[in-house]
């Protein structure tokens, strides 16, 4: 089962090793984990996906809440909300026939070109996982020269809220 | 106003201040700022040992004897690396320690520079939590943190770093002692749930069978008074894990002795066939379970751990109660005494009968006509001739295990042993923070010719510092507990264990200052025991030279459940 953990922690270097060793010391998966400071300087904001049996997730959140950084997590995937992954993806667009292929396929993912040279496109895109894996997917794939995913940053929908 | 101090006076005061009483250590170039502000002040002594394991294993023991956290400090680099088995050591058995590590100066950190490691990195799956001290504004409040997250919740060790520049003596800033620390990241529980405890109760008092198991927990919260209180107040049998030894006295009838792959045979078999277990300060290690998937199969089982992530993370549980044991259990023993049910008596009494019947089979019994020295029969003169009332230190392997099952530890405190790491090398430095805890006291380290000679350089720091241990060698010329495994599981192919060229041990005793006696035949224990106790102001090195061929037995072999034990080669069970 994949999990989506929102975890707000101290903002002092050593606090993402501490998570990350956390979960390759005990042999637990990261799916993807991004993170950045909130409006409150002194923590970030971290969001996790990971997955596992029920038994694995309860030792996750249990273990993560030990770390002593850590101040408060949320399990997102219990309740109803948003997940969004940015994407940037540069790709080959030489003749006018391609240019206009990958522009119209950005259009219908509601993704925008954020550079152009003569012979490329970057485009970026924002989404959940799914979307963006259809967009590469629906890429020509031999025009792929780079991508790069910020992995999942989640909120919960309505009053619930992570915050101190 | 308050006084102007550098980073190296700060440290120094702060400690004083925080009431400690001892730092085992050794200086290094990132330390000696430090060091320096050390030299002449009396309220804290410093243990120089000769090995920075030494000052990882000497602080531990003097932590588990006292309940204080222990202090150590190293330089930088080696000085932590050597360090880190002490640490780790104490990590696994939730010892409260504070580590100050020296680090090189923080403009050149990363540089690869002599005698720097990157000792957050290095023991970050080691410790509890750890610190780099970048400024030495904020030194104090650091170390008050440090203290704070060592000795509460589940305690552990915390390290410190502290680069030589934050340490400088050159730069003086006002210093006050920082009386109260709060983390808005870091409040352990320590109420109980009074749902959960009222449940407890419940589930207990509905018992036909039931069981109590503890472990290092109840020792760590001082719980053994009102544990000893509620075991006896419910009539019920009780078991400890090797953690928790001497937290319920083990003279007492209720006592069945330790559980586990090395366990009695009535303690595992009450546990196979408890209806309801109670776990109070224990983790279901795999030594204490076995094979999880036939651990009392038919019990429902009530947890009571401070540590939230110890509760269903080898074994399901019916009623968790996350907490601090003592106030947990005086809050149950409260319910206990105000309510108008009791546990039932006719059932407990049938359930006494077949426990009784279990420990019938003296499941311990060894040779006592043996023409060799057993190794048992040495732990339980030592018992005897200490009143059964001394420390004893352990280092790992065989002669841990007949310490834990022959010597009958009546206080909590008194057993100290790595448990959960099992680090050989443990036992000589974990006795000299005993006897500077309790400098009267009779301590006693237990342990083996392949053991001893691990932190066997510490016979030098007993000399320094005038500390009379008594050193048990168990010498059967075999790593033993490895010789046990490959006999069992291996078809006897001893790859290894032979411990060939051993020192002469009593020679060597004598080299460093203290008396050494080679006791060689059984009639002879007990008088070189008392002999060597006698000597008050000595230690005195034992070396028991004894039966080579003796196992530890009763045994679960890994991966079998509690009811499929080894009793002895000669008596198998059916």
């Amino acid at each position: 089962m994949r999990h989506i953990i929102a975890i707000l922690m101290e903002n002092e270097s050593g606090a993402l090793s501490r998570v990350a060793g956390l979960f390759s010391a005990r042999g637990y998966n990261i799916e993807s984990l991004t993170v950045a400071p909130t409006e409150d300087p002194s923590l970030s904001r971290m969001t996790l996906v990971t997955s596992g049996s029920e038994e694995i997730i309860e030792q996750i959140v249990k273990q993560l809440n030990k770390l002593v950084d850590v101040v408060r997590l949320m399990e997102l995937a219990e309740g109803p909300h948003i997940e969004r992954e940015m994407m940037l993806v540069k790709v080959r667009a030489t003749d006018g026939e391609a240019r206009e292929e990958l522009k119209r396929l950005a259009d219908i993912f509601r993704g925008r070109v954020v550079d152009v040279t003569e012979n490329t496109y970057t485009i970026e895109l924002t989404g959940d996982a799914e979307k963006v894996d259809a967009f590469l997917q629906a890429l020509p794939q031999t025009s792929i020269l780079e991508t790069v995913r910020s992995g999942v940053m989640g909120i919960a929908r309505g009053e619930r809220a992570l915050r101190l | 106003m308050p006084v102007e101090l550098s980073g190296g006076e700060i440290i120094v005061q702060f400690l004083r201040d925080e009431g400690v009483e001892y730092i085992f250590g050794y200086p290094g170039g990132a330390a000696l700022h430090i060091y320096d502000a050390l030299h002449g002040q009396q309220d804290i002594r410093h243990i120089l040992v000769r090995h920075e394991q030494g000052a990882g294993h000497a602080a531990d023991g003097y932590a588990r004897a006292t309940g204080k956290p222990g202090v150590m400090l190293v330089t930088s680099g080696p000085g932590v690396t050597n360090a880190v088995t002490g640490i780790a050591t104490a990590h696994m058995d939730s010892i409260p320690m504070v580590v100050i590590s020296g680090q090189v100066p923080t403009g050149v950190i990363g540089s690869d520079a002599f005698q720097e490691v990157d000792a957050v990195g290095i023991t970050r799956p080691c410790v509890k939590h750890n610190f780099l001290v970048k400024d030495v504004r904020d030194l104090a409040s650091t170390l008050k943190k440090a203290f704070h997250i060592a000795t509460t919740g589940r305690p552990g060790p915390v390290l410190v770093d502290v680069p030589k520049d934050v340490t400088d003596p050159s730069v003086k800033i006002p210093y006050t002692y920082p009386a109260s620390v709060s983390l808005r990241s870091y409040n352990p529980v320590t109420r109980g749930h009074p749902g959960q405890i009222k449940r407890a109760v419940d589930l207990l008092l509905s018992a036909k069978r039931p069981m109590i198991y503890t472990g290092g927990g109840v020792v760590l919260s001082e719980a053994s008074e009102v544990l000893t209180e509620i075991t006896r107040e419910l009539g019920y049998p009780i078991t400890q894990t090797l953690m928790g030894l001497g937290s319920y006295p083990a003279s007492d009838s209720q006592f069945l002795g330790m559980l586990g792959m090395h366990g009695t045979y009535e303690a595992n078999m009450a546990m196979h066939e408890c209806d309801v277990l109670f776990a109070v300060g224990a983790r279901f290690d795999d030594r204490v379970t076995g094979n999880t998937e036939h651990f009392s199969p038919n019990a429902r089982i009530i947890h009571l751990d401070i540590d939230p992530s110890s509760i269903s993370k080898n074994v399901r549980v019916d009623v968790p109660i996350v907490g601090d044991t003592d106030q947990v259990l005086q809050e149950m023993l409260r319910l206990l005494r105000s309510g108008d049910r009791h546990p039932d008596g006719s059932a407990l009494k049938e359930w006494w009968g077949q426990i009784e019947q279990w420990r019938s089979l003296d499941c311990m019994s060894y040779d006592r006509n043996s023409e060799l020295i057993k190794p048992q029969m040495v732990i339980e003169k030592l018992s005897e001739v200490t009143g059964g009332d001394a420390y004893v230190s352990s280092d790992v392997g065989q002669h841990q295990m007949w310490a834990a099952q022959f010597y009958g530890f009546n206080k909590p405190r008194r057993w100290l042993n790595s448990g959960g790491l099992g680090t050989m090398g443990f036992g000589l430095p974990a006795a000299i923070g005993a006897q500077l805890a309790d400098p009267k006291a009779d301590v006693a380290c237990v342990t083996g010719e392949a053991s001893i000679q691990m932190c066997i350089q510490e016979l030098s720091t007993c000399l320094q510092y005038m500390l009379p241990l008594k050193i048990i060698n168990l010498n059967n010329r075999y790593m033993g507990m490895v010789r046990q495994w490959q006999e069992f599981f291996y078809e006897s192919r001893y790859s290894h264990s032979y411990m060939d060229a051993l020192p002469d041990f009593v020679g060597l005793a004598e080299a460093y200052g203290h008396v050494g006696l080679r006791v060689e035949r059984p009639g002879d224990v007990e008088g070189a025991l008392r002999e060597a106790f006698a000597m008050k102001d000595r230690l005195v090195f034992l070396d028991f030279i004894t039966d080579q061929t003796e196992n530890v037995y009763p045994m679960i072999e890994a991966g079998k459940g509690h009811h499929e034990m080894h009793l002895s080669p000669d008596r198998e069970l059916a």
